[in-house]
This record gives C-alpha cells, sequence and structure tokens, in this order.
C-alpha cells in the first residue's frame, strides 16, 4: 500500500513534464509570427569565442530581424559530416547556416541538402575573396557557398638547425639526414595518419609535380607519373632519417606538440603552430621560421592544398533570404578579421592580408596568401569522402608504398569510389 | 474420466492410463500455456518493435544499392551487396582479425577470470573489497579506459611508451596494436568472466572437494577433476556471452586506432560504410552478416551446451 501514493506521483510528475518537454522541443524549431526568426548555424566548435561574437554581433545589426544561433558540431571532421548527413537527409528545417569543410559542397550539393547562390548574393559572396577559396565552393559551374576561412600549411622550420630553408623535398631529406649524423634534432613533421591528412599531402605532391588526381570532368582518376613521383617522394620521407617514428599515426596536433618538443627541425602544419608555440616555448619561438611549402623539385613552387570552411545555406530551412543574408554578415570583413586574430584561421578575403591588425600578430600573411594563390583543390566530387579514403588507407602506412604499384592499386580504388561500387576499408 | 470410455479396448491398460493421464494434463497444460503465452505478450510485442523491426529493415537494405545521399536512386539489387562484401578482401582482413581479437582475448580472459574468481572464492577477509576492487575495470567506461590507454601509449603524452625503447609507436603497428587492443579488451573484461565464473564456483559442493582432498587429491587435480567437470555450464555460459561480446568489439578499435593498419574489426568496417560511405545498402549487408556470424557463434555453443548440460545425454568420456 505505502507504494501506492508514491507510485501515483511519481506518474503525476512525469505527465507534468510532458508540457515543458514540448515546448522545449517547439522552441528548437524556428519561432513563430513575433520575434525575430530564429537561424540555426551550424560549424566547427570555436573555443575563442569569434564565432559566438560574431553571431551575436550579425543578429543586433539585423535590427531585430533574425538572431543566429551557433551550434557547435563535433571536434573532427568526420563527426561533423555525420551529424550535417543525418540532419539533412532527415530533411530537418532548423539548418539554416552550415559550415562545410571544403571538400564537401559537390557532395551536398548533388544531394540537394544545401541552395544555390545567385544574383546579388552571389556577388557579394565572390567579391575580393580568393579565387581557390570560390572554387571549393563550385559545383558544376554553380556557386553553393560563401568562402568563410581559408588556410594552407607552410614550412616551418628552426633557424638555429637549418640556415637556409630547403626548396625541395630532397634538399629537405638531405639536410634532415645531415643533421640527424650531426646527432642534432632533424625529424621532419608532416601528417602520415591514415586519414584526411594523409590525402592533403598527396594531393599537394601530385599537384606540385604537375598532375591531379582525378581527371577534370571528375569521373576517373588521372594520376599518371605525377603520382607515381608524389608516392614516391612520401615513401622516400617515411624510410630516410627525416621520419619521426609515429609518422604513421601523426596528424596536426601531434606534429605540433612533437616540433615544440625539440625533437624535430622541420614542420609542414597550418600557421596555427604559431602561435602555440610562442605560449609554449618561447625559447624554441626565437628560432621558429616559415617558408614556403617544399617543391617535388626546387625550380617549381609548391601548389599547397587549400582547406577551410565554406558556409553554405540549408536547403530545408525556412527562411532562406535571411540566411543568406546573415551568411553574408557572418563572412564580412570586421567577422573574419576577429576569426583570424582570436581564432587564428586565415581569412578568405584577399584584402585582410594587407590589413595592418592582421599582419601584426600575423607576420607570414603575405606567405600564406602567396600559398593561397597558387592553391590546389582536392578532387572535388561527391564521392569525395569514398575517393580519400581509398587514397589515405592505399598511401598507409607511407613506408610501405610501392610507387608503382601502389599507384596502379590507387586507381582501381578510386575508380570503385567514383561508381559507388564496393566496400571502403 | 469420460474418455476412458472411448480408448479402443484393443489397447493394453497401461497405455490406456498413459493417454487417460496425457489427455487430462494437456487440458489444463493448454490453459496454463494460454495463460503464459498471455504473459509473455506484452514482452514479445515490445520485443518485436525494437529487435525484430530494425532487423527486418536491415535485411530489407541490404537487398537495394541505397546511398543515403540520393534515396531517389534506390533499386532492387538482389544479393549482389553481399557478393561485394563477400568478395572484397577488406571485409575478409576485417573478419580475420575480429576472430583473432576474439579467440585470443577470450582465451586470456577464462585463465585470468579463472585465477580471479578461486582467489574471490577462498578471500577469507577483506571479500568485499577484492571483489570491488576485482570490478572497477568493468565498471569503467569503455570509451574512457580506451582513451586513456590511447594517451598512454602514445610517445611523448604516455607514461607506458616511455617504458619502451625510444622511437617505438605501438599503435602505428599492425601487430601490436591489435596486441594492445587485446590488451585493453582483456583488461576490460576479465572482471565480467570472473564475476560469472565465481558464480559457478559456488555451484561446486564444499564435501565434494573435501572428499577429493581427503582421498590425497592435489590442488591440481581437484581443480581439474573436481572443480571444473562440475563448473563446465557455467563455464561455458561465460564463454558464450564473452564470445559474443568480443565479435562485436567496436569502442576499444575505434578509440585506440580508429582502424588504421588494418586493425578494423567487423563492426568498424560495418560502420565506416554506413556512416562514412552513407552506402545504407553494403553497410546493412555487413551488419546481417555480422548478425549471422553471432548467431553461428551462439549455436555451436548452445549446441555444446545442450551436449554438456547435466542430465542430459550420457557423458563422453
Amino acid at each position: 500500500m505505502p507504494r501506492g501514493p508514491n507510485l501515483r506521483s511519481r506518474w503525476l510528475t512525469a505527465v507534468a513534464a510532458l508540457p515543458v518537454l514540448a515546448s522545449v522541443l517547439v522552441g528548437c524549431g524556428s519561432s513563430g509570427g513575433s520575434g525575430p526568426v530564429a537561424l540555426n548555424w551550424y560549424n566547427f566548435p570555436d573555443d575563442s569565442g569569434a564565432l559566438q561574437e560574431a553571431a551575436d554581433r550579425c543578429g543586433q545589426a539585423s535590427g531585430g530581424r533574425y538572431v543566429i544561433h551557433y551550434n557547435k558540431l563535433p571536434r573532427t571532421a568526420d563527426g561533423q559530416r555525420q551529424q550535417l548527413v543525418r540532419r539533412l537527409a532527415a530533411h530537418d528545417a532548423g539548418v539554416d547556416i552550415i559550415g562545410l569543410d571544403v571538400t564537401w559542397p559537390a557532395e551536398f550539393a548533388e544531394a540537394g541538402w544545401i541552395r544555390e547562390w545567385t544574383g546579388p548574393v552571389k556577388e557579394q559572396a565572390t567579391a575580393d575573396t580568393l579565387a581557390a577559396a570560390v572554387q571549393t565552393a563550385t559545383w558544376k559551374d554553380k556557386l553553393y557557398g560563401a568562402p568563410y576561412n581559408s588556410n594552407t600549411q607552410l614550412l616551418w622550420y628552426r633557424d638555429d638547425l637549418v640556415p637556409t630553408p630547403p626548396r625541395s623535398w630532397a634538399e629537405m631529406l638531405a639536410q634532415a639526414d645531415a643533421l640527424a649524423k650531426a646527432g642534432k634534432p632533424h625529424y621532419v613533421e608532416i601528417q602520415g595518419a591514415q586519414y584526411e591528412g594523409l590525402t592533403v599531402w598527396f594531393n599537394t605532391l601530385v599537384t606540385s609535380a604537375g598532375g591531379t588526381i582525378l581527371t577534370p570532368d571528375a569521373q576517373a582518376p588521372s594520376l599518371g607519373p605525377p603520382a607515381v613521383v608524389a608516392a614516391g617522394i612520401m615513401r622516400d620521407t617515411a624510410r630516410s632519417a627525416a621520419a619521426d617514428p609515429s609518422l604513421p599515426n601523426q596528424m596536426e596536433d601531434q606534429n605540433r606538440l612533437a616540433m615544440e618538443s625539440g625533437t624535430a627541425a622541420f614542420e609542414l602544419n597550418y600557421p596555427f603552430v604559431y602561435p602555440s608555440m610562442k605560449a609554449n616555448q618561447p625559447e624554441l619561438f626565437q628560432h621558429f621560421k616559415w617558408a614556403p611549402y617544399p617543391g617535388v623539385t626546387a625550380d617549381r613552387p609548391a601548389t599547397v592544398t587549400i582547406g577551410g570552411i565554406d558556409l553554405a545555406v540549408g536547403a530545408y530551412g525556412k527562411h532562406p533570404d535571411l540566411a543568406f543574408e546573415a551568411t553574408l554578415c557572418l563572412r564580412d570583413r570586421e567577422n573574419q578579421l576577429a576569426n583570424a586574430l582570436k581564432g587564428g584561421l586565415p581569412p578568405s578575403l584577399r584584402s585582410l592580408y594587407q590589413a595592418a591588425e592582421l599582419t601584426e600578430s600575423y607576420p607570414f600573411a603575405a606567405d600564406v596568401l602567396a600559398a593561397l594563390d597558387t592553391a590546389s583543390v582536392r578532387p572535388q566530387t561527391p564521392a569525395y569522402q569514398n575517393v580519400s579514403i581509398a587514397i589515405s588507407h592505399t598511401l598507409s602506412p607511407p613506408a610501405a608504398i610501392k610507387p608503382e604499384s601502389t599507384v596502379a592499386d590507387l586507381r582501381g580504388q578510386i575508380e570503385d569510389a567514383l561508381g559507388s561500387k564496393g566496400l571502403i576499408p | 474420466m469420460t474418455t476412458s470410455a472411448s480408448t479402443p479396448a484393443a489397447s493394453g491398460a497401461p497405455t490406456a492410463a498413459g493417454r487417460q493421464g496425457r489427455a487430462g494434463l494437456s487440458e489444463g497444460a493448454r490453459q496454463e500455456r494460454r495463460l503464459g503465452l498471455l504473459l509473455c505478450a506484452p514482452a514479445v510485442i515490445v520485443m518485436v518493435a525494437v529487435t525484430a523491426y530494425p532487423i527486418a529493415y536491415a535485411i530489407y537494405l541490404s537487398l537495394q544499392r541505397y546511398d543515403l545521399r540520393f534515396p531517389g536512386q534506390a533499386r532492387w539489387v538482389g544479393f549482389s551487396n553481399y557478393w561485394a562484401v563477400l568478395t572484397s578482401p577488406f571485409w575478409w582482413q576485417a573478419l580475420w582479425v575480429t576472430v583473432l581479437i576474439t579467440v585470443v582475448s577470450v582465451a586470456v580472459e577464462l585463465v585470468l577470470g579463472m585465477a580471479l574468481a578461486l582467489v574471490m572464492h577462498r578471500a577469507i577477509f577483506g571479500r568485499g573489497t577484492v571483489r570491488t576492487a576485482v570490478l572497477i575495470p568493468y565498471g569503467i567506461v569503455t570509451v574512457v579506459a580506451a582513451y586513456s590507454w590511447q594517451y598512454a601509449w602514445t610517445p611523448g603524452t604516455g607514461y607506458l611508451a616511455a617504458l619502451l625503447p625510444a622511437g617505438s609507436a605501438p599503435l602505428t603497428d599492425q601487430w601490436q596494436a591489435i596486441g594492445l587492443i587485446i590488451l585493453a579488451e582483456v583488461w576490460k573484461t576479465t572482471p565480467f568472466m570472473a564475476l560469472l565464473l565465481l558464480a559457478g564456483l559456488a555451484l561446486v559442493p564444499g564435501e565434494t572437494v573435501r572428499a577429493a582432498m581427503v582421498d590425497g587429491a592435489t590442488f591440481w587435480q581437484r581443480l581439474r577433476l573436481v572443480i571444473l567437470p562440475l563448473m563446465k555450464p557455467a563455464i561455458l555460459v561465460a564463454l558464450l556471452f564473452r564470445t559474443l561480446d568480443a565479435f562485436r568489439i567496436f569502442d576499444n578499435i575505434y578509440v585506440l586506432t580508429g582502424g588504421s593498419n588494418d586493425t578494423g574489426s567487423v563492426s568498424i568496417l560495418g560502420y565506416d560504410n554506413l556512416f562514412t560511405a552513407l552506402n545504407l545498402g553494403i553497410g546493412s549487408a555487413i551488419s546481417v552478416l555480422i548478425f549471422l556470424c553471432v548467431a553461428a557463434i551462439a549455436f555451436v555453443f548452445i549446441k555444446i551446451f545442450g551436449a554438456a548440460a547435466p542430465g542430459g545425454e550420457p557423458e563422453r568420456r
């Protein structure tokens, strides 16, 4: 008998909670007729606060027409894509503005999940914007996103160990070998784990050798002799004294940590390593210098793979016009500058690279801009994810590459990936 | 009973009595069975809703070419997804890794779990403390434990990697990584094995063991000839549970290596094809094949288990 009232009150609590729950759920959707429209912005998780400030600022600047809710996606790119795909495949109307990795617009556009940019908004989204960045947001000659931030790799090195930075991979490996023989720190830090970073390394080398991974129409693998050269450089690096023993498991952050711990002489990485070195290792920072990414040959500069985020407008949102407008605000000059200074991400607006505020804390801005002006784009295809997995799986671990046969193997796997045939490893 | 009148006179008395008894029983049994079915019905309905429907839907998806990005292009392809999986080297590689991890980890867990169970069974003082301490690894969330293993084995951040010769990165090598995955798995689930075996040990009558002692049996003789045969049903149940669990290994691998360098299990392969390649057809075919493997393991174990059940068929010697 004592259980009676207890159980009943628990039921009552549960029933009483239902309207609260329902109202919370309703609140997740777009708001009703009165008050500002709530736009949901899904983007990578930013710890600097720059993205939240941009969302707040744009909401205030709209004069009460909309507010932007910044929703943080998971930390890894795969996790971000999975969450976005699940929402959009289910036609989630609560996805208004989406931060897409530069490799995803083709896939999302082909699936009909994002809206095309046309007319005046297209002009605003491309004005003063880096050409390679616009290229990443373009699919079948239509624009599907507004470039938000860009990114590219530079060669970082220690000038106490390396007086003149190498211009080619062969020079760099020779310098590392000489340092190793002298018993000095000599590792070359590069992303060798089986993941997207390995694909980026391969893409940079293939395009620097004058080739491409896919044919221009993205229907078949191109590869050829440049890919064999690229695979050879990766193999040579992995088997030389320059290779960090952790190479087959290293991503950008392990590279940064290795450089900061003082075991490496070279690092191929994004500019986020610069403020980090400044904060963590002030003594090493005195000798922490940068140079253009080494080429395949000394006489031909490298074409480094472009990274970054394109902002797209979801196809199922209820307020596309406001979403386009809000997106343009989020990527305007002021917000990009704040994102570059606080968040450390290179902007996609050309003119910002000359701004004094930026060059002050980005002394390498001119080198980043030069690299972005000649940057290469990763294969643009709706099957990009499968193609990238085929590449990183076939080339992993780099020490086991046999250039000719590995590239032949890769050709077959990319053909399967483009046809959505078979399994991915 | 009226039924006795209808029994043919030709049949002998014992047969008539037997039939009469069975018919009487079946009347009551039928009612009991009906009540039993009614009592089971709610649970069965819930089970059908939460398990049978997804399984049936997975089988349905596995017979289609279905890309999550292009649902409009979905079409029937019969068994070609199964053909694609079964002819793929990735499937056989993953299956081989899975079987290796399952066999080695379950074997090691059985030996360690038995030892722990004996210790817990014989502990005279601090029994509760010992049992709690043994259970701690099982209580830790697998992903959390896996992350601490991952950091521990990564050079530069880990205390275990620091014990190895300079320049070794064990998680980057296929064999070493599989070894570490097995280690993490064993560390994590040996307590579970030990608990199941402890329950089995409790079934062994103390006087039987003491009788063997009086007869001069050594510890090993008692274990081998008295305790283990009596514990056989409990051991088989423990092995069945752990084998089914180990075969579906996902989280440890996902955190430790992400399946790189050919360390992925069949579950990792299914996950990647479903959620990264967004290929619902192939991914579902892999899921169904994993389900069939698990069913086969359970079938084999239950066959053995049935043969060894006390009071069943005569002992094989």
